[in-house]
């Protein structure tokens, strides 16, 4: 098999001292963002990516694979002790994980969820390996034109699974765009909506500075606003002799997990639909296709498994587009893409012929990762669980102190540093009023590559936009978009008539 | 303010910024450049034109009561909110404005000493060992690993001695 040389050669990469050194850490800070409630991936990811400045590019994106995938476990050490997810993705994961503690069976949904994700983790990684590469060679023929129309496509899955406002979905992504285009313009190297005059939008609006005023300031604003109501732990009791049992009653839960992983990944690879409602169509499956229903809500071990399997391999999921497309599907892995463009790195398909050793070394470290996931997860739940108890008036502060000095390392500006409170606090108060700032951010990252082939297109067809829809390939995927853009004002207006009609459902 | 008055106010807010945003954009040529393309500043004014119009759907909705803000009345930032989160914005635009001047070290020391002691109360014994330590990490992790120097402003004489240390 051909794949197996790269696959082992990758390993090797990762098992180097340095790349272990870091997938150990980066799956201990993992989580601990994971399962701190106001802390995802996304936001250990932008908070910690200038710290990888350290290490080489390689070494780097394990660190913060690690942490990605590292948070996936911790969501439900939170979800299940505290009864709040710590992170989106994990919500799924309290509708069964809480009233299992609740009975004193907090350990055996512990052990649950952490080897339900080591499976959707494993399984997703097979595929991730499988599907790869035949990817990227394909994608090896886009020119400009098949270029831009994917990314049109990447941003109306926004608008089409967001759910929420489409308007304010709309409008936040073009804000991203036109942000990404502050400074000097990329093809004429004229200055560019220099704001004020002022010299510190020269070098543009670096994406970090967004992603961490929008998940460092504005969402610790937001964690800060609702975390004033105390929170409950429950009491879990360890021991070597329960875990073993606990192991032993993971015999019936192998159905749902399995198949969360697969409906897991498959959501994952969906730009914008990712880890969160992956995990929540695997909840969903798994109780309907139960022979007991019923108990799903009253501590049912099949409602751990099936998400927390499903959002582990929503995680590895989204790396697929991101690393063979250059598509980011989540606001995280646009994180790690804007990180690859700073360390040199050109995403998309020419990455596996160009980089393969970042590539295989990084696939490579998903499988290790993996394995200490969940090692370290089981041997450490009852320093996690001390550390819930840490009181958030004493993180917020570290964290916007590592906001502040992580956000002047990459230009060593301060002016980037006040931008990034400015953004903080818009970001606050655009989440409140129900404006989706993700997209925002997938925008910003993607921006830079938007506008040039788009530009390049144009200039090869002479101005002729007519060039989208005569390349097939790009005539698909915008016409894939445009479904996709459409679906939600069909669904409403389907749902208007249905409202009208004189016999609902209730 | 209320939900419903603070989603009219941003909504004519982020139209404002669309407006400003395309004059800016209409500095740079908007249109086609024979031989090279559309201009500089063409993308980012019809992104911004598109912007002004997704404020002028979301302003109709309002108007017309159809998104769950505009039906709001309930206070936007209730004064239990405003009581955490205006001084914590406060103290992080102290924190910048003294970097300028006393450096990023000593500003650093100053924030977390006062929201840990004050907006926090937890113990002096805490307090002051987080925000002693914090710096102290923040410099040798910065400055001696990846050879970040960091705005140090009237401060900088201090960090001599640091600096023969590390160099």
């Amino acid at each position: 098999m051909e794949l197996l040389e790269p696959l082992i050669n990758g390993i090797i990469i990762a098992i180097e001292p340095i790349n272990l050194m870091m997938v150990v850490l980066g799956v201990v800070i993992g989580l601990f963002v994971g399962a701190m409630p106001g802390l995802g991936s996304v936001n250990g990811v932008a908070i910690l990516l200038p710290v990888t400045f350290l290490v080489p590019p390689t070494a780097a994106i394990i660190f913060l694979a690690a942490i990605y995938y590292g948070a996936m476990y911790g969501g439900a050490i939170s979800s299940i002790m505290l009864g709040i997810p710590g992170a989106s993705t994990a919500v799924a994961t309290t509708f069964d994980g809480r009233p299992m503690a609740m009975r004193g069976e907090a350990d055996r949904a512990l052990v649950a969820a952490a080897v339900a994700s080591f499976v959707g983790g494993t399984i997703s990684i097979v595929l991730f390996t499988l599907f790869a590469p035949p990817l990227a060679e394909f994608a090896l023929k886009f020119g400009p034109p098949e270029e831009f129309a994917l990314m049109v496509l990447a941003f109306a899955t926004f608008v089409g699974l967001g759910g929420s406002d489409v308007a304010k979905t709309i409008f936040s992504t073009l804000l991203g765009l036109v942000l990404a285009t502050v400074g000097l313009d990329i093809i004429s190297g004229q200055p560019r909506l220099i704001f004020l005059d002022l010299p510190g939008f020269y070098h543009g609006i670096n994406f970090l500075v967004l992603a961490i005023g929008i998940y460092g300031i504005g969402e610790i604003l937001w964690t800060l606003e609702i975390s004033q109501g105390s929170v409950m732990i429950s009491k879990v009791e360890l021991s070597l002799k329960r875990m073993a049992d606990a192991f032993r009653h993971l015999k019936v839960t192998v159905k749902s997990t399995v198949a969360g992983s697969f409906i897991g990944y498959f959501m994952g690879i969906l730009p914008a639909a990712g880890a969160t409602p992956g995990s929540l169509v695997a909840y969903g499956m798994a109780k309907s296709f139960s022979k007991d229903p019923e108990s799903f809500g009253q501590g049912n071990v099949n409602g751990v498994t099936a998400p927390e399997s499903a959002n582990n391999a929503a995680s590895t999921g989204s790396l697929l587009p991101m690393l063979t497309l250059g598509i980011p599907g989540s606001p995280t892995t646009a994180v790690l893409l804007g990180g690859m463009i700073i360390w040199g790195l050109r995403p998309g398909p020419g990455l596996f012929e160009n980089n393969p050793e970042f590539v295989w070394g990084l696939i490579g470290s998903l499988y290790i990762a993996n394995v200490f996931a969940m090692l370290i997860n089981l041997a450490f739940v009852p320093v996690f669980i001390a550390m819930l108890k840490l009181p958030f008036t004493i993180l917020a502060p570290v964290i916007f102190v590592l906001c502040v000095t992580g956000g002047y390392a990459p230009e060593q500006s301060m002016h980037d540093v006040w931008l990034i409170l400015l953004f903080g606090v818009m970001g606050y108060l655009l989440r409140k009023l129900n404006y989706p700032v993700a997209p925002m951010v997938l925008a910003i990252v993607l921006g830079p590559l938007a506008e040039r082939s788009l530009r390049q297109s144009l200039l090869g067809s002479q101005g002729d936009m007519m060039i989208f829809l005569d390349r097939p390939l790009s005539a698909a995927f915008l016409a894939i978009g445009l479904a996709l853009f459409i679906y939600p004002i069909v669904q409403l207006a389907r749902h208007k008539k249905r409202q009208g009609a004189p016999s609902g459902e209730g | 303010m209320t939900v419903r008055t603070a989603e009219l106010a941003m909504t004519l807010l982020l139209a404002a910024f669309s407006v400003y945003l395309m004059a800016k954009s209409a500095e740079l040529d908007i249109g086609w450049i024979k031989g090279e393309g559309p201009g500089g500043g063409a993308w980012p004014f019809w992104l911004a034109a598109g912007m002004l119009v997704c404020c002028a759907v979301t302003l109709l909705r309002w108007w017309r009561g159809i998104t769950p803000e505009s039906r709001d009345r309930e206070a936007f930032i209730g004064p239990a909110t405003a009581k955490i989160l205006v001084p914590t914005v406060l103290s992080i635009a102290v924190m910048l404005g003294l970097t300028h001047v006393i450096g990023i070290y000593a500003a650093i020391l100053l924030f977390l000493l006062f929201y840990l002691r004050f907006m926090g109360r937890h113990g002096w014994a805490l307090s002051l060992g987080l925000s002693l330590s914090a710096p102290v990490a923040t410099f040798f992790f910065f400055e001696a690993a990846l050879r970040i120097l960091l705005p140090k402003g009237i401060t900088e004489p201090l960090f001599y001695p640091l600096y023969s240390l590390i160099y």
